[in-house]
């Protein structure tokens, strides 16, 4: 059973137990561009909600990824550092994060669903 | 400033660029194209192996001529340390205007014709550039082309397709120019760029501009390019972006721009800040522009703190442009520094989210200039 949640800051969040898996959204991917390098958190690192806790850049410029809910860093996509360009081919899929344990699961009632993403962007 | 107080300029090619895909992006005051749907690495990727065609019509074209007989060159060479008075009919030359403390105020490009001199200047600087020509230069006249676009055909095949549609061109030697006939509208064509390809800039009627451009677009081998890729591109070849690379508080020796000055114009001044230029061609400056090849694969980019030490507490200067490389495959900066930092080689560190990351003072350009000379 997992369920996939977004926030306002277009990252997307598959919920699965008490695992968190974050990434961006293909609007957000496509508003970014091409993406040239992604800064990954440690393994182990804790965030609280709305920390920086990743860096993705385009060929343009930087954008912050912040943690969509409070956690510690369980797992961080490897592939990503050899072809970040997987952020802009498969970003809900292969382009992922990282995963988080989740500190508070009552902090996913704040996300959105797909529809209210959807409405978000105005899609 | 925001975007609504003042409504965005157009160029000739607007339409085409939305049919294009292209995302538009406000830029000195014009809605220019950022970038077209395949993104900004195919688009520079294209250009470096191909031919990337480039409005670039927001920049300023100027015509100086002499009145009463005035030489105009003799004239601008009262503005600018270039030497434009050894430039012969259909040559032209980078040069920059200066302020009495040898600040640079814009750069641009001359080229001599017979009896007139026909300049490109930044489209941020062109309202005070004229100015500055209407005030300075009493014995010329200066018109702007307001009724003119201008196109950037850059890359490798850019001479070939060109020559199908321009008999002719393929004789423009690199940095020289004349005009062509196409399509019942008179073209100025030089042999120039901004991208360290081999290449062309073409000035062009706005009522001709769509089809010219849809002319050249027909062929497979052209694509079109937006800012992005420009900016990319120009990067990687080592040259100058005004506004950050040079601006009013650097001079063309701290710019590593020297080259720009010759022996004549060195030795007899005559132009705002001369004698700055001279006691720092004899004395040097503190600081100098350089190249820098950061570690790692991060984009180091524009304001970025450079320093000596990886403790990131002996400051030598600031990132005036960085960026990924997509030609270089990796990161790669300008900026200034230390004169006591500027050899090639040099290790140093640059600030990125408060950690240091390692670099290199690199030779210009990352990217080698093809140009055919």
């Amino acid at each position: 059973m997992s369920s996939l949640k977004f926030t306002e800051d277009h990252e997307w969040v598959l919920i699965t137990g008490t695992t968190a898996r974050v990434g961006i959204t293909a609007y957000a991917q496509e508003q970014l561009g091409d993406v040239v390098f992604v800064d990954l958190p440690t393994v182990g690192a804790k965030f609280a909600k709305g920390k920086e806790a990743a860096v993705v850049e385009s060929v343009k410029a930087a954008s912050d990824i912040y943690a969509p809910v409070s956690g510690t860093i369980s797992a961080v996509n490897d592939a990503l550092p050899d072809d970040p360009s997987l952020v802009n081919t498969d970003p809900q899929g292969d382009g992922w994060f990282f995963e988080l344990t989740l500190a508070d699961a009552g902090e996913l009632d704040g996300l959105m669903d797909e529809a209210a993403y959807q409405a978000h962007i105005g899609a | 400033m925001t975007d609504t107080e003042t409504p965005l300029l157009t160029t000739a090619l607007d339409a085409l660029h939305r049919a294009l895909g292209a995302r538009m992006v406000p830029f000195a005051g014009y809605a220019m194209p950022v970038q077209y749907p395949t993104g900004i690495l195919t688009e520079h990727n294209f250009t470096r192996s191909s031919a990337g065609l480039f409005d670039v019509s927001h920049m300023g074209q100027v015509t100086i001529r002499g009145l009463n007989g005035a030489d105009p060159a003799a004239a601008l060479e009262r503005l600018v340390p270039g030497d434009i008075q050894a430039l012969k009919p259909g040559r032209m030359r980078y040069t920059m205007l200066t302020d009495d403390a040898a600040g640079i105020l814009d750069d641009l490009m001359v080229t001599k014709l017979e009896d007139r001199l026909f300049v490109v200047v930044n489209a941020a600087c062109k309202t005070q550039d004229i100015a500055r020509f209407r005030a300075k230069l009493p014995d010329c006249e200066v018109i702007e082309h307001h009724d003119a676009a201008l196109l950037a055909l850059q890359g490798p095949q850019a001479v070939t397709v060109l020559e199908t549609l321009i008999e002719g061109v393929e004789d423009l030697g690199f940095l020289s120019g004349a005009e062509f006939a196409w399509s019942g509208v008179t073209l100025f064509i030089t042999r120039s760029g901004y991208t360290g390809e081999d290449g062309f800039e073409i000035s062009v009627p706005n009522s001709a501009a769509q089809s010219l451009a849809q002319a050249l677009l027909a062929d497979a081998r052209v694509k079109p390019i937006g800012l992005g890729a420009r900016d990319s591109l120009r990067l990687e070849a080592g040259l100058c972006l005004y506004g950050h690379d040079i601006t009013q508080d650097t001079t063309p020796i701290e710019a590593d721009l020297a080259w720009t000055i010759s022996k004549r114009r060195r030795a007899e001044g005559g132009f705002p800040g001369a004698s700055v230029v001279q006691q720092q061609l004899a004395d040097g400056t503190s600081r100098r522009r350089v190249g820098l090849q950061p570690e790692g694969r991060a984009p180091v980019r524009e304001g970025a703190k450079i320093y000596a030490d990886a403790a990131l507490t002996e400051f030598l200067g600031t990132v005036t442009s960085g960026g990924f490389g997509p030609t270089v495959n990796g990161p790669v900066a300008m900026g200034y520094v230390a004169a006591s930092h500027a050899a090639v080689g040099r290790a140093l560190f640059l600030e990125l989210r408060g950690k240091p990351v390692p670099a290199q003072v690199a030779a210009l350009p990352f990217t080698p200039h093809r140009y055919v000379r």
